[in-house]
C-alpha cells in the first residue's frame, strides 16, 4: 500500500483572474473511500473535472497508478481505469437505461469500429450491463428510454454507467444531488456495497452520507485543501469548523 | 448538442424489431415502376426521372446517415457527387471506361476528401462545421470549373455510359435503372446495418452528449470522422451513377445550392430513418419536376400571360413552400405519416 | 513591371476585400448575438445592388440613388426580419438554414421576375470615372479608388459604434454572452432588429457600391455569401475587428494569388504546365487558407465567445 492508487501533486487551475484550485496536494490509497468536502464554490467540480481530464490543468500533476496521466484527454484516463459521474446527470436520453450501460460496457470491449450486426443483442455486452444495472437497483427499468427516468432514477444509472466502466478509480460529483430520501438511501447503500472493491473520491454535501461512508475526508476551501483526516477528526477539527462546518450552520 | 434529430432509431434490446412496411414498399414501388412506365408511354422519360430519383435517394441517405444519426449538419456534401461524376469523366478522358476501375477510385477519392475535410471540420461544432463544409465544397467546385481540359465551367459529355468488365451493360435505360436499384438497394441496407452496428451506437451516442461519450471512454471525433467519410463515398457512388445517367458532367453537380437540396430532401423526408431520405428525395425532384404543371392548372382562372409567368417563375412558389415546410412540418414526411416517431 | 503589377493587384484586393468586410459585418454580428444563421445574407447584397440599379435609373443619378437605396435596403431587411427570421431565432441551426435556403430562391427569382433574367448595367457616376496616375505610369480607376474610401469609412464608423456607443455595447456583450444580456432586462428582440436591419444596410450597401463594376444580375449574391462565411469563420464569429483583417486577407489572398500563382508556379514548373496548375489553384487557395487558419485556431482568429 506504499504506491497510492490516485496523487494530485500542486494541482491548480485559474480561469482568467479566478484561481479555481490552488495547489492541491492529495493521494488517495487503493480501496479507500475519500472525500471531498467544502462550501459551494471552493472548486470541487473543477478538481473533479481536473482530474478526470475534462479540464486541464494549468500546473500540478496527477498521477494514478504510479504513471503521470496530467496530459491524457478524459476518453484515455477512462481506458485507465479512472471514471468519473457529473453533477448534473449526463446521460444519453434516447437510449434506453441498459443501452446506456451497454455503451460503457462496449467501450472497453474489444473495438467499436465494426460496422455489421446488431450491437443492442450482443449478449457479451448486454449481460455486465444488466449487473451493473441491478447493483445499482435499477435491473426492473432496464429497457425505459433513459430521459424518462425519474431524477433518482438517473442519478443510479450515472452511477451504473460509471461502475460499467470497469474503473479503479471512481470519481463521483455529488451523486445525492437533488435525489429523494428513498433514491438517496439507495445510492448510499450501493457506495456502501462498492466500498473496499474500488477506490472511490465522493464530493458530496450531505454529511451524514460523508461521515457514514468515507475512510478518510479532505476539506476544500476557496482551492486550497485545509485538511485531510479521518472522519472522526475532521468534525473536531477547529480550522474546519470555523471554514465550513460553521459557515453551514450559520 | 443541438437537438437537431428527434426520431428515435432505437430498438429496445430483446425484442425483436417489427416488420416495417414502409421501406418494403417504398422498394417494392421501385421495383413494380418500370412495368408501370413501359405502359405508360412515355417509358423513356418516366425511367429517366426515377432513375434520378434513386441516385438522389442514395445521396440523401448517404447525408441523413451523419445528418440524423450523428447530427452533423454537412453543408458540402454535393462534392461527393462531383468526386465521383469527375472520377467518371477524367478516367473516361483517359481512356479508362470500365466501372470496375472508375468506382473504387472514385471511392477512394471521395474517402480520401472526406478525411481531409473531415478531419479539419470535426475539430469546429454547430454554426462553424455547417459554414467549413461549406467553404470545402465550394473550393472543389472552384477547382472544377477551372479544369479547363475536362470542360472548365460548361463540363463534359461523356462519349458513352460506362463499361462493365469490358462489357456495355449500362448502355441501355433499363439497365442503368436496375443498376441504380441495387445500388439504393445495397447502400440502404448496409447504412442500415451500420446505424445498428457497435460503430454507429457510439455514432448515435455522440450526437446526444458527446462528453458523456468521452466519460466512457470514445473519442466522438475518430467515429465521426469514419461516418463522413463512409458517408462521403457512398454520396461517390451516387455521383458515378449521376454521370451514367446523364452522360455528362459539370460543376455543376456540387454547387453549394445543390448540397442545400441534399439537406432539404434529407429533413423533408425526416431525419434519421435512412428510407425517409430515400422519400425525401423522391419528393423533391418529383415537387420540381411537376409544380411548374401543377401551377399552369392552379393558375386556369388567370390570363395567359399570368398562368405563363406564374408556370416560369415557379421558383418563387418554391422557395415559400420551402419555408412553411420547415416552419410547420417537423419530422418530415416520415413524421406526417406516424412512422417511427414516438 | 511585377512591382506595379503587384501594386494595381494589391488594390484590387484591398477593394475586394472591403467589400468582403461590409457583407461579412452584419453576417458576423447576426450569428454572434442571435446565433442564427443567416444564407440569405447574400441576397440582400444583391437586392442592394438592384435597388441602386433601378434608383439610377429613375433618378439618373448615382449619388441620390445610393441615398434612396440604403434606407430601402434597411426597410426590406426589416421585413425580412419581421415576416420569417424572427419566428428562426429558437429554431435549431438546420431549420435556419433549410429556411433561409429558401428565401434565396425565392428571391433570385424575385428579382428576375421584377427586373428579368438579363444583367443590369449601372454607369460609373461622371465624377468618379476616369482614373488618376496613382504612381509612374500606373493609371486606376477612381471609382475603386472610391469604394477603398468608402469601405474605410464604414469600417471606422462601425468600429466607433461598435466600441463606444450603448448599442454598440450591448452588441459586443451579446456576442460573448447573448443571455446574460437578455437577463440584465434588455429588450433583446429590439436589439436583434437593431442588428439585423443595420446588416442587412450594409450589405445592401456593398451591393450597391459594387453595382457601376459589376454586373447587377440574379444570384450574384450566392457565391460572395460562401466568401463572408469564409471570413467571419477566419476572423472568429462575433467579432468585427477578426471580420475585418480576415476580410482584407481572404481579399488580397484571393486577388493577388489569382495573378500571381501561376508565376510563382513557373520557378518549378515549365511554363503550360504553370499557368493550368495555377488557374487551378488559384481559386483554392482562400480554401487552403482558411483551412490553415482553422487547424490551428478552429475557433478563427479573434473568437469573441468564451
Amino acid at each position: 500500500m506504499n504506491e497510492p492508487q490516485l496523487a494530485l501533486r500542486n494541482l491548480r487551475k485559474a480561469y482568467g483572474a479566478l484561481v479555481v484550485t490552488d495547489g492541491v496536494d492529495l493521494t488517495v490509497q487503493a480501496g479507500e473511500l475519500h472525500a471531498i468536502i467544502g462550501p459551494n464554490g471552493a472548486g470541487k467540480t473543477t478538481l473533479i473535472h481536473q482530474i478526470s481530464g475534462l479540464a486541464s490543468s494549468d500546473s500540478g500533476q496527477v498521477l494514478f497508478d504510479g504513471r503521470d496521466v496530467t496530459g491524457l484527454p478524459m476518453h484515455k484516463r477512462v481506458r485507465h481505469g479512472l471514471a468519473r459521474s457529473f453533477q448534473i446527470t449526463s446521460i444519453l436520453p434516447k437510449f434506453s437505461a441498459l443501452d446506456n450501460v451497454a455503451l460503457a460496457v462496449q467501450a472497453r470491449s474489444g473495438s467499436s469500429f465494426r460496422f455489421l450486426g446488431d450491437a443492442s443483442l450482443e449478449a457479451d455486452l448486454n449481460e455486465p450491463a444488466m449487473e451493473c444495472l441491478n447493483l445499482v437497483g435499477l435491473g426492473a427499468r432496464a429497457a425505459i428510454p433513459a430521459g424518462l427516468l425519474s431524477h433518482g432514477e438517473k442519478r443510479q444509472l450515472e452511477l451504473a454507467i460509471g461502475l460499467a466502466t470497469q474503473p479503479k478509480v471512481l470519481l463521483l460529483d455529488e451523486p445525492l444531488a437533488g435525489t429523494g430520501h428513498e433514491d438517496a438511501q439507495r445510492v448510499v447503500e450501493t457506495l456502501r456495497r462498492l466500498k473496499g472493491r474500488i477506490t472511490i473520491v465522493l464530493i458530496e454535501h450531505d454529511m451524514d452520507a460523508v461521515f457514514s461512508l468515507a475512510d478518510r475526508v479532505s476539506v476544500l476551501v476557496y482551492g486550497r485543501l485545509i485538511a485531510t483526516d479521518s472522519p472522526e477528526a475532521i468534525r473536531a477539527n477547529a480550522e474546519v469548523r470555523s471554514a465550513y462546518l460553521g459557515e453551514e450552520a450559520a | 448538442m443541438s437537438p437537431i434529430a428527434e426520431t428515435r432509431p432505437v430498438a429496445i434490446t430483446g425484442q425483436r424489431r417489427r416488420v416495417e412496411w414502409l421501406p418494403v414498399i417504398l422498394f417494392g414501388a421501385f421495383v413494380l415502376a418500370p412495368v408501370f412506365a413501359a405502359f405508360s408511354g412515355a417509358e423513356g422519360y418516366v425511367l429517366s426521372l426515377l432513375t434520378r430519383v434513386m441516385i438522389f435517394g442514395i445521396a440523401a441517405m448517404s447525408l441523413d446517415l451523419i445528418l440524423g444519426y450523428g447530427a452533423l449538419v454537412s453543408f458540402g456534401h454535393a462534392a461527393f457527387l462531383g468526386i465521383g461524376g469527375y472520377a467518371v469523366g477524367i478516367l473516361a478522358a483517359h481512356g479508362v471506361e470500365d466501372a470496375l476501375v472508375q468506382v473504387p477510385v472514385a471511392l477512394a477519392a471521395s474517402a480520401l476528401f472526406g478525411l481531409v475535410t473531415g478531419a479539419i471540420s470535426l475539430r469546429t461544432k454547430g454554426v462553424y462545421f455547417i459554414m467549413i463544409t461549406l467553404a470545402f465544397g465550394q473550393m472543389l467546385y472552384f477547382l472544377a470549373t477551372s479544369l479547363a481540359s475536362y470542360g472548365g465551367d460548361d463540363g463534359m459529355t461523356l462519349a458513352a455510359r460506362s463499361l462493365v468488365a469490358g462489357l456495355p451493360l449500362l448502355k441501355g435505360d433499363f439497365a442503368l435503372y436496375w443498376v441504380c436499384f441495387v445500388c439504393l438497394l445495397g447502400t440502404y441496407v448496409l447504412a442500415r446495418s451500420i446505424v445498428a452496428s457497435r460503430f454507429g451506437r457510439v455514432l448515435r451516442g455522440s450526437r446526444e452528449n458527446a462528453t458523456r461519450m468521452e466519460a466512457i471512454g470514445f473519442h466522438p471525433f475518430r467515429y465521426q470522422l469514419v461516418a463522413y467519410m463512409i458517408s462521403g463515398m457512398m454520396a461517390g457512388l451516387a455521383g458515378c451513377l449521376l454521370a451514367n445517367q446523364a452522360e455528362f458532367i459539370s460543376p455543376a453537380f456540387m454547387t453549394w445550392q445543390r448540397s442545400g437540396e441534399l439537406i432539404f430532401m434529407v429533413v423533408l423526408g425526416g431525419l434519421g430513418s435512412l428510407h425517409g431520405a430515400v422519400l425525401g428525395a423522391a419528393a423533391f425532384l418529383l415537387l420540381e419536376e411537376f409544380l411548374p404543371e401543377i401551377l399552369h392548372m392552379l393558375g386556369f382562372m388567370l390570363s395567359t400571360d399570368m398562368q405563363a409567368r406564374l408556370v416560369e417563375n415557379w421558383k418563387m412558389v418554391f422557395g415559400p413552400l420551402l419555408i412553411l415546410i420547415v416552419l410547420f412540418a417537423r419530422g418530415g414526411i416520415m413524421g406526417m405519416l406516424g412512422g417511427r416517431h414516438e | 513591371m511585377t512591382a506595379t503589377l503587384f501594386l494595381v493587384q494589391a488594390l484590387n484586393g484591398l477593394q475586394f476585400g472591403l467589400i468582403l468586410f461590409l457583407i461579412a459585418a452584419g453576417l458576423t454580428l447576426v450569428f454572434g448575438v442571435m446565433d442564427f444563421i443567416n444564407l440569405a445574407h447574400g441576397v440582400q447584397y444583391m437586392v442592394g445592388a438592384y435597388l441602386a440599379a433601378a434608383f439610377t435609373a429613375w433618378t439618373g443619378n448615382f449619388g441620390l440613388a445610393l441615398l434612396l437605396a440604403l434606407p430601402s435596403a434597411l426597410a426590406f431587411g426589416l421585413l425580412l426580419e419581421v415576416l420569417i427570421f424572427r419566428h428562426l431565432y429558437d429554431r435549431d441551426h438546420l431549420d435556419q438554414v433549410l429556411a433561409t435556403f429558401g428565401v434565396i430562391l425565392f428571391l433570385n427569382q424575385g428579382v428576375k421576375f421584377v427586373w428579368g433574367a438579363a444583367p443590369l448595367n449601372v454607369p460609373v457616376p461622371e465624377i468618379l470615372s476616369g482614373s488618376i496616375e496613382i504612381a509612374d505610369g500606373l493609371l486606376y480607376p477612381v471609382y475603386r479608388l472610391a469604394i477603398i474610401a468608402a469601405g474605410l469609412a464604414v469600417a471606422a464608423l462601425l468600429y466607433g459604434l461598435v466600441s463606444h456607443t450603448r448599442v454598440g455595447m450591448l452588441v459586443r456583450a451579446g456576442a460573448s454572452n447573448a443571455p446574460m444580456v437578455a437577463a440584465l432586462g434588455v429588450n433583446i428582440k429590439r436589439l436583434f432588429m437593431i442588428v439585423f436591419g443595420f446588416g442587412a444596410m450594409l450589405a445592401g450597401f456593398a451591393g450597391a457600391m459594387v453595382a457601376p463594376i459589376l454586373s447587377v444580375e440574379p444570384g450574384m449574391g450566392d457565391n460572395i455569401l460562401i466568401l463572408a462565411f469564409v471570413v467571419i469563420v477566419i476572423g472568429g464569429i462575433g467579432s468585427i475587428r477578426g471580420a475585418f483583417l480576415a476580410a482584407i486577407l481572404v481579399g488580397l489572398v484571393d486577388t493577388v494569388g489569382r495573378s500571381f500563382a501561376p508565376n510563382l508556379l513557373r520557378l518549378v514548373l515549365d511554363p503550360a504546365n504553370a499557368s493550368q496548375t495555377g488557374r487551378a489553384i488559384a481559386p483554392m487557395l482562400i480554401y487552403i487558407f482558411m483551412a490553415a487558419i482553422l487547424f490551428f485556431r478552429p475557433a478563427g482568429l479573434f473568437p469573441a465567445k468564451r
